[in-house]
């Protein structure tokens, strides 16, 4: 249970990349889980990250995750051999793959990570794969190559311009929504948002969509009940019984409040440990 | 047991000096008293009835308000035998009867009356593997205490024997000396034990004595369960705990963490691909049941398990000082709820800093499941009850941040199935408490994760395993206890049935040994 960093990249400014032995739960998972993972059993927070992909072989998990707090900047200020002191899973439930027919999928920024090993396990269902990914701009934008190897169809937009179409990505999501046959199923994944206006745009078309939260959790096993969100008016726990849901029940507006329960705080702390690294010489 | 003075004198410190020798002195001298009279064979229940009920040394309430240290501080060598002193030593011994582990209680206080600790605490032993814990959070007065015969005396079940106490004395000497009980020869089979619990840490330490090679999964960072993550610092100092894990560690019990079963690896995989021979699932409750009235997913709203998992666990009452953990920075606090973690609740809130705390109970105060002791030291430290009072609804503003709680008021009407009188609410008496933090303390409902994926194993329809009286699941090997049988229990019943189902594997085992040879 080293749970050591086999390797690391990145994959934009604030985006990264690492394969992290961890060979049981490389073993376990499927796509749509996810690991909570802390550094420091002392004092460390624990966040969940989804599993990007993994080799069972290898005994590795593939993790990226966006440098948005703390702990998610300490993760990409670890070197290669490091060892992560926590990562515990695979949790959640596994994405239900079935070949539904035609299916979109819709990632946006970070939501293209866990979005692709549940792309390339409905394509191996025998689904016909339209893709759209977007990013704010082009050096966010990420996994396109792999997307592009598994999709029968591959939209990119970036939010300036910058690279593909300019676009929103539900621009695109709409147009292949009006397209018949329509698709049989959507599956969005990103910032909240995001998500919150795709499942707009298939809820007009009637086109089930499946999304993937990513709330903020402390155990991931359901005992806290902390990741709660509010599902056809009552409440879930995206832990056990997602990552996920039928986007066109979940209450957005409420889950990104949520989402920001400790925002304050968690700019704090960011801040403090900014500087702390520039004192210590990791900013050039 | 040379430790006893250290300890009387670390007491010392917190309390005056000349307040100190005063009492040190009478106390002294009415314990030479009544064990010069013991001796001379004419100490008499009256003399007993007649010494004082020993209180135990607190923290002050409103200096504790502001840290997370223990409370109560634990007798002094003289107060623990002049308590000890006032158990007439009942032939019958109806304490024993409210023991679930059934621990000689006679024996082990009348050995503290005579001053040999070493002899109280191998007694204690003899039942329960974890006394320093249980003489803590034990609800002794409805247990032992219960039928004590001197609080029946005096028609007060506070001034009865201090059993719990007593027993908290005596562990506490022993926290630094190594006493790792022996291991039998290895026997070449092996246990797994699910979750870190008290029941997981007494299957794990009865089985490891027998002999078998004992691997503990839990599933957090940390071991100690619901001791842990749930009973707050200043009830039960995690060092106890983690004295009780060193232990195991020490006989050669294997820990693994932050392993989740049904997740990481299934039963059957431990069972099947492992090589594990027997199983004890001591997983714990679960999850954090919620009321279903509007506003229970505001910003702002806590079940218990969250709340106190942030502040005990992940320490974040340290949030900016080291802890990376954050948590509602509260000013006004309504807790819901009238039991033990209810009183948790409501005391952690005061010590992160909340200005006001109400606790909002539908029944009163003696329909409580909470212990007496921290009801008490819950007004105490100001927490404001509520009582016949329940939430309607909760408040938000545009951002969804809690603003209020909308309550009812109720009456209390005829018993129901529980024993206890039937809240009826009063039409029309709603009222409301401006609150930023609503704490939801009103039971766990069992965790799904082993039903999800332990094809076999038989559940009620709470989702409660089924077990026989020996703990014994319907899978063979597979044993179980603590709450993830019982629903709600007590850190001693989970332990009562991590023993219960460590002798039952133990004989399993042993059976299988046989026929394997």
């Amino acid at each position: 249970m080293a749970n050591k960093i086999v390797s690391k990249a990145s994959l934009s400014d604030d985006v990264f990349i690492a394969e992290v032995e961890a060979p049981l739960i490389a073993r376990a998972r499927k796509p749509g889980q996810f690991v909570i993972i802390s550094k420091n059993n002392e004092y460390g927070e624990r966040i969940p990250l989804t599993i990007a992909d993994a080799d069972p072989q290898k005994g590795t998990i593939r993790l990226i995750w966006q440098r948005v707090g703390k702990t998610t900047a300490e993760l990409a200020d670890m070197h290669e051999g490091e060892e992560i002191a926590s990562v515990v899973g695979p949790l959640g439930r596994p994405t239900h793959i079935e070949n539904f027919g035609t299916v979109v999928c819709v990632g946006g920024g970070i939501g293209n990570a866990p979005l692709l090993p549940i792309a390339r396990a409905l394509k191996e269902a025998g689904n016909k794969i339209i893709t759209i990914i977007g990013a704010r701009t082009k050096a966010l934008l990420i996994l396109e190559d792999e997307f592009a190897r598994i999709s029968d169809e591959l939209i990119v937009t970036t939010d300036d311009g910058s690279y593909g179409r300019k676009a929103l990505v539900t621009e695109p999501l709409k147009e292949v929504c009006r397209r018949d046959p329509k698709p049989d199923q959507a599956f969005a994944i990103g910032p909240a948002i995001m998500m919150k206006f795709c499942c707009e745009v298939t809820r007009e078309f009637a086109v089930p969509t499946l999304v993937s939260l990513n709330t903020i959790m402390v155990d991931g096993t359901g005992m806290c009940g902390g990741c709660r969100i509010e599902f056809d008016g009552k409440p879930k726990f995206v832990c056990v019984d997602g990552p996920e849901f039928d986007g066109h029940k979940v209450n957005f507006d409420l889950m990104m409040k949520r989402l920001n329960a400790y925002k304050q705080q968690e700019q704090r702390a960011h801040e403090q440990y900014k500087k702390h690294r520039c004192k210590i010489g990791l900013d050039e | 047991m040379c430790q006893g003075a250290t300890e009387t004198e670390d007491m010392g410190d917190n309390v005056t000096e000349e307040l100190v020798d005063v009492t040190d002195e009478a106390e002294r001298k009415l314990l030479e008293e009544l064990l010069a009279k013991q001796e001379q064979g004419n100490l008499k229940p009256k003399d007993r009835y007649e010494i004082p009920p020993q209180d135990i040394p607190e923290q002050d309430p409103v200096e504790r308000r502001g840290n997370v240290n223990e409370v109560a501080l634990g007798y002094t060598e003289l107060q623990a035998r002049l308590e000890a002193m006032r158990c007439l030593q009942c032939k019958t011994a109806p304490c024993v009867k409210g023991c679930p582990v059934r621990i000689r209680i006679r024996g082990f206080v009348a050995a503290i009356g005579g001053g040999d600790f070493r002899e109280a605490l191998h007694i204690i032993k003899e039942n329960s593997l974890l006394p320093a814990v249980c003489g803590r959070v034990c609800p002794q007065e409805v247990q032992c205490q219960l039928t004590c015969t001197v609080g029946l005396k005096f028609k007060d079940p506070t001034k009865a024997v201090s059993i719990g106490r007593l027993e908290r004395f005596v562990a506490d000497l022993d926290r630094d000396s190594e006493s790792v009980p022996d291991v039998a020869p290895p026997t070449g089979m092996k246990v797994a034990v699910i979750g870190s619990g008290p029941g997981g840490i007494v299957a794990a330490a009865d089985t490891r004595r027998a002999g078998h090679e004992v691997t503990i999964f839990e599933a957090f960072h940390k071991t100690g369960g619901v001791m842990v993550y749930g009973i707050p610092e200043f009830r039960l100092p995690k060092a106890i705990v983690q004295k009780e894990i060193d232990v195991l560690a020490e006989m050669g019990v294997k820990i693994v963490c932050n392993f989740v079963v049904g997740k990481t690896r299934t039963i059957e995989q431990l069972m099947t691909e492992d090589g594990f021979d027997a199983v004890y699932v001591g997983v714990g409750a679960g999850l954090p049941r919620f009321m279903g009235i509007e506003g229970e997913s505001l910003v702002g709203v806590y079940s218990a398990n969250e709340y106190l998992t942030r502040a005990n666990l992940m320490k974040a009452y340290d949030f900016g000082k080291g802890a990376d953990t954050p948590i509602a920075l509260s000013k006004r606090v309504a807790v819901v709820g009238g039991g033990n973690v209810a009183m948790d609740s409501a005391r952690t809130a005061v010590r992160l800093g909340a200005e006001k705390v109400y606790l909002i109970y539908r029944r009163t105060e003696k329909e409580m499941p909470a212990r007496v002791e921290e009801v008490h030291h819950a007004k105490q430290e100001g927490v404001e009850f509520h009582i016949l009072q329940s939430p309607k609804r909760i408040l938000g503003n545009e951002d969804c941040l809690v603003t209020g709680i909308e309550c009812l008021k109720y009456q209390l009407g005829e018993p129901d199935e529980s024993g206890r009188r039937r809240p009826i609410p009063i039409e029309g008496s709603e009222f409301r408490i401006e609150v930023d933090t609503v704490i939801i303390a009103i039971g766990n409902i069992a965790n799904p994760l082993i039903r999800q994926t332990t094809p076999g194993l038989d559940f009620n329809k709470w989702g409660n395993i089924i077990v026989d009286e020996k703990c014994k699941t319907s899978l063979e090997g597979v044993y179980a206890g603590g709450d993830i049988v019982l629903g709600a229990a007590t850190v001693i019943l989970a332990m009562g049935q991590g023993r219960i189902a460590a002798a039952a594997m133990n004989e399993y085992l042993a059976a299988k040994a046989t026929r394997r040879s």
